[in-house]
């Protein structure tokens, strides 16, 4: 794996025993001796911390917030004008038909945005940026690690050693003294748990996540777990679940897509795709994103066709994202089907090892979400 | 007690063999999800693709490494899984097989060349 790119905590990984994979060019832990199952339980029941360092952090800075602002208001179809100081929300850029390019979070810095955008997506992004932008300045930030801390004892434990975490609100932005270092934290994070996002200085990240898994709720949690968290939070992994052929319509996004960007809105349209888009928004697309309840233990995963009948020949749908939820206790999945066969409670039928097992259409997220609003 | 190269033990009993897989499969699979196990009365060939387990990151085949019939499987698996995690060579063992020429387990590793295969 040496040419594999490391993140700050590569020897910590190894030093905690993680078997590692490599995940967007990057050496990762997929999972610590702890193994995915109790990771992930953990992390519901207590506080799991997440190396994330991979993903891409990005700074876009101008003459003001207004100004950058606006300008990401051109490739990205969601209000970050009326974005409030300290506050982060969710995106993505879209692309000329109505797709999306990759999702992200951005944060209102006062005067520049903070962006975190998907690993192996953020070359792209960035160029997207550079290309289409005019007037601001984008800027990787390279020498910062990206902590997650995660779960219901995520504020007793980041309160401990900065109390500004305590009187965060999700979705906050803040910056916080933690291991002596000044980090940028979000109040967010990608497993329906509440938790904190936390950037923070490469040199320091080492002993701030030693700080933090010293406290006897905190365990290391490895992207496997961070997979099925997600999963059971309906939340969307980039490049399975949505990507350049889904619409924000499709993949169930629409609350992404404020008011005042759509069709009737002060600052409607005006981003990539906005015909496409923007329509959908109105009439609904061809086909969405559900959840999906296999029937049994067996787990459907990415790529399982979807039958609306147990003897149909032609499939109406697929899994973009399935496995074991541990929370629930049995498989989940993700998947598309036709909108006017995406009815919550009816059955559609999955092909695993040529049997059609029946699933149930359901709701997301799997889980409710525990954030401190 | 008897080892293949896909990680199963066979364990004599009778006139019967008993068959599961080794701790370090279960180890490297990882956490347990569901096992699908063949019907009792199932003729099997060597080879044969028998038994699908499903880990929380994959699922993978274990195939007969015997010819016989499938005289029972370990139901407790269907409601716990992780028994296979938990004790892979006593409560989690898959089915029990009745071969159909006994002498096909001569030729399968015995302990110390399973543990030299995996050291």
């Amino acid at each position: 794996m040496s040419e594999l790119f490391h993140t700050p905590l590569h020897d910590l990984h190894l030093a905690l025993d993680a078997k590692m994979v490599p995940f967007a060019g990057y050496a990762m832990p997929v999972q610590y001796p702890m193994g995915v199952l109790q990771e992930h339980l953990h992390t519901r029941n207590k506080a799991g911390l997440f190396d994330v360092s991979h993903m891409g952090q990005v700074v876009i800075k101008g003459d003001n917030y207004q100004t950058v602002a606006t300008a990401l208001e051109a490739l990205i179809p969601v209000d970050i004008l009326g974005l409030d100081q300290d506050r982060q929300r969710y995106g993505f850029f879209t692309g000329d038909a109505g797709g999306i390019l990759d999702d992200l979070m951005l944060a209102n810095r006062g005067d520049h945005i903070f962006m975190v955008v998907n690993a192996g997506r953020k070359a792209d992004d960035i160029a997207h940026m550079k290309a289409n932008l005019s007037g601001v300045t984008v800027t990787e930030i390279t020498d910062r690690a990206l902590l997650a801390l995660q779960g219901p004892a995520s504020e007793a434990v980041l309160s401990a050693l900065d109390p500004k975490a305590a009187s965060m609100r999700f979705m906050d932005v803040a910056t916080l003294s933690l291991a002596r270092a000044e980090c940028w934290v979000s109040r967010s994070g990608y497993t329906g748990e509440d938790g904190f996002e936390i950037s923070v200085p490469a040199a320091e990240a080492d002993t701030l996540a030693k700080e933090l898994l010293a406290h006897a709720d905190v365990a290391p949690i490895g992207l496997g777990a961070r997979d099925s968290l997600r999963l059971e939070g309906g939340l969307c992994l980039y490049g399975h679940d949505i990507d350049t052929e889904t619409t924000p319509t499709q993949a169930s996004l629409n609350w992404a897509i404020q008011k005042v960007r759509r069709i009737g809105g002060d600052r409607m349209g005006g981003f990539p795709g906005a015909d496409v888009i923007l329509t959908e928004l109105i009439q609904g697309a061809a086909s969405k994103r559900v959840g999906l309840l296999p029937e049994g233990r067996a787990p459907m995963r990415e790529g399982v066709p979807l039958f609306a009948q147990a003897d149909d020949a032609t499939p109406i749908g697929k899994i973009t994202s399935g496995g074991f939820g541990p929370t629930i206790g049995a498989p989940v999945a993700m998947g598309y089907l036709p909108t006017e066969q995406a009815i919550e409670g009816a059955t559609v039928y999955g092909e695993l090892r040529g049997k059609r097992l029946p699933m149930t259409i359901t709701s997301l997220p799997f889980t409710p979400a525990n954030f401190k609003r | 007690m008897k080892f293949t190269e896909e990680h199963e033990w066979l364990r004599p009993e009778n006139d019967v063999v008993v068959v599961g897989i080794t701790e370090h499969a279960t180890t490297q699979l990882g956490d347990i999800v569901f096992v699908e196990l063949p019907e009792v009365g199932t003729v099997v060939t060597k080879d044969e693709e028998v038994v699908v387990i499903e880990s929380v990151k994959a699922a993978s085949d274990i195939t007969a490494s015997i010819d016989g019939e499938i005289v029972e499987v370990n139901a407790a698996l269907a409601d716990n899984p992780g028994l296979a995690n938990e004790d892979a060579i006593g409560a989690g063992w898959f089915f029990k097989i009745r071969p159909t020429d006994p002498s096909q387990m001569d030729s399968l590793m015995d302990e110390a060349a399973y543990n030299a295969l995996i050291a």
